[in-house]
């Protein structure tokens, strides 16, 4: 597969895309009233604190939605590929634009649950997620 | 709400439309200016004003070729108010503009165009040696890393979900696209004008489940000019003035294409009907964007011709969005077959169907309003356009 688009990495989200070195999920959280802030900003759109801080999540969810992409927009894709959004356990208000990956990836439903696993690229730890 | 001083489209006009035209992106510009200013009956020497959206775009040059400035001084215009910014609600942000530039008394007579070569960056991408970017920065920066690298992927994912929540299917959405293709036909501009049917349709490549083919519109170089006039000026005119009775945008929350945010769409439709003397019943005629035929079936329901989730069921068979039915959209093919213009065709089409002016694709009923809407995910702007 060709070498993923690389996001920006700037000092407030740097810790989301290094996290899966420790292989665990983190999600910036407003320390105040809770609300979940991804992707990360410095300042919670419900309370207006600016007490954010990263925090591990549940590394399981559901597949809220998905598309099974067949055209090569770029080259070196391996056609077919999934791209979903899931929603992670415990966490309202987010979901991650993701690939589920592994060998029944295209067998996938939206309501199926999926589990985190990490694929490093330079520096960067992209989530992905496979069928639990 | 509705005034007769509300500004007006005085006159509407187009470039050479295609795959690859070759011609340069100033000249396409300058063409569909010539054109609209003939349609108006208006000349050079009337202009006071230049919109754009977004304006010269250096990251995406295809997307954005000519700068306002560079209309200004090709054609040695002598200019009261110009803008060309691409932070705002939808493509029709130009016209929003111009609007508000004519209700201020800043112009009188301004040319709002859309320019895209896109077509022609497809074939030969070293003709627009776009800037270079870093990286992906911003919402973008969790979306594209995941091979989501077209919208097709983006708006695929709402349609999987209205699919799953709502029960809607291929087969109801095809409607847009059949519908389309059958216009498209009747439009001699148009890039495809072989109608298709829902077999074809059903057995037409998958570019991004649901989405295959059939629901994608297709890359065009263009021009499409617009040109928005103080209501005063009407009565001098070649044409009848078409006036802007509404036009509404909403951004309920985050520009994000992938959280659990209501598309943009569904409230600006709603606000469409807050600022107006009309009603959804009123409407004659829709051109509603339709750069991936899922948005279409969104504004349907967002502008409330039928309840959010009976977007598929409204689509049914598809007599309703047809020529003969009872709100027929996208006459003139759409971006599914007659290219994409980026929001600016579906404009150029009311104007011409409510002065009966559409030849062609012309319908053939004694029509009044007509509603638009550009934009998908975070992008959204309506408006109602009224022959008075």
């Amino acid at each position: 597969m060709a070498t993923r688009p690389r996001p920006i990495v700037d000092p407030l989200s740097r810790f989301y895309w290094e996290a899966g070195k420790e292989g665990g999920l983190k999600l910036l959280r407003c320390q105040d009233c809770g609300t979940w802030l991804h992707p990360p900003r410095p300042v919670c759109s419900h309370c207006l604190s600016e007490d954010v801080a990263p925090e591990a999540v549940a590394g399981t969810g559901t597949v809220y939605s998905l598309t099974v992409n067949h055209q090569a927009w770029m080259p070196g894709l391996d056609l077919p590929y999934v791209i979903a959004r899931v929603a992670l356990d415990g966490v309202d208000g987010v979901l991650l634009t993701t690939n589920i990956v592994g060998d029944d990836a295209l067998g996938v439903a939206i309501g199926d649950p999926v589990r985190v696993t990490f694929e490093e690229q330079d520096g960067i730890w992209y989530p992905l997620f496979e069928r639990a | 709400m509705s005034s007769k001083s509300d500004p007006i489209i005085s006159g509407v006009g187009q470039s050479a439309v295609g795959k690859f035209v070759d011609r340069a992106p100033l000249l396409l510009t300058i063409d569909a200016i010539k054109d609209a200013l003939d349609n108006a009956g208006l000349t050079i020497a009337d202009i006071d004003g230049v919109a754009s959206w977004p304006g010269r775009l250096e990251t995406a040059l295809e997307m954005g070729p000519v700068g306002c400035d560079e209309v200004i001084d090709a054609l040695g215009l002598k200019v009261t108010w110009y803008n060309g910014a691409i932070e705002t609600a939808a493509q029709f942000g130009a016209i929003a503009e111009a609007v508000s530039a004519i209700r201020s008394g800043w112009a009188r007579h301004i040319v709002v165009y859309r320019t895209v070569t896109q077509g022609s960056a497809r074939k030969k991408p070293e003709l627009f040696p776009s800037a270079k970017v870093q990286g992906v920065s911003g919402a973008m920066a969790h979306i594209i890393p995941y091979y989501a690298l077209s919208a097709a992927n983006w708006v695929a994912q709402y349609a999987s979900r209205h699919f799953h929540e709502y029960g809607t299917t291929r087969e109801q959405l095809g409607q847009i696209a059949i519908n389309a293709r059958r216009n498209g036909a009747l439009n001699p501009k148009a890039i495809f004008r072989e109608p298709i049917t829902l077999d074809d349709y059903m057995s037409a490549r998958m570019i991004s489940s649901p989405l295959c083919l059939f629901d994608c519109d297709t890359l065009s170089d263009s021009s499409t000019v617009i040109i928005v006039s103080a209501a005063e000026t009407g009565p001098d005119l070649k044409n009848v003035p078409i006036r802007i009775d509404a036009i509404s945008q909403a951004l309920p929350g985050r520009y994000t294409w992938d959280q659990p945010v209501e598309p943009a769409c569904y409230p600006t439709g709603r606000r469409l009907w807050e600022l107006t003397d009309y009603s959804v019943k009123d409407v004659d005629i829709g051109q509603l964007y339709d750069g991936f035929s899922f948005l279409t079936l969104q504004w349907i329901e967002a502008l409330g011709f039928c309840p959010v989730g009976e977007g598929g069921r409204y689509l049914e068979g598809g007599h309703r969005i047809s020529r003969e039915g009872e709100f027929p959209i996208n006459t003139n093919g759409g971006q599914i077959a007659a290219g994409r213009t980026h929001a600016f065709g579906y404009v150029r089409e009311a104007v011409r169907q409510l002065r009966g002016q559409a030849e062609e694709t012309q319908i053939d009923r004694d029509m009044k309003v007509a509603v638009t809407g550009a934009g998908g995910g975070p992008l959204s702007m309506a408006m109602l356009l009224v022959r008075d």
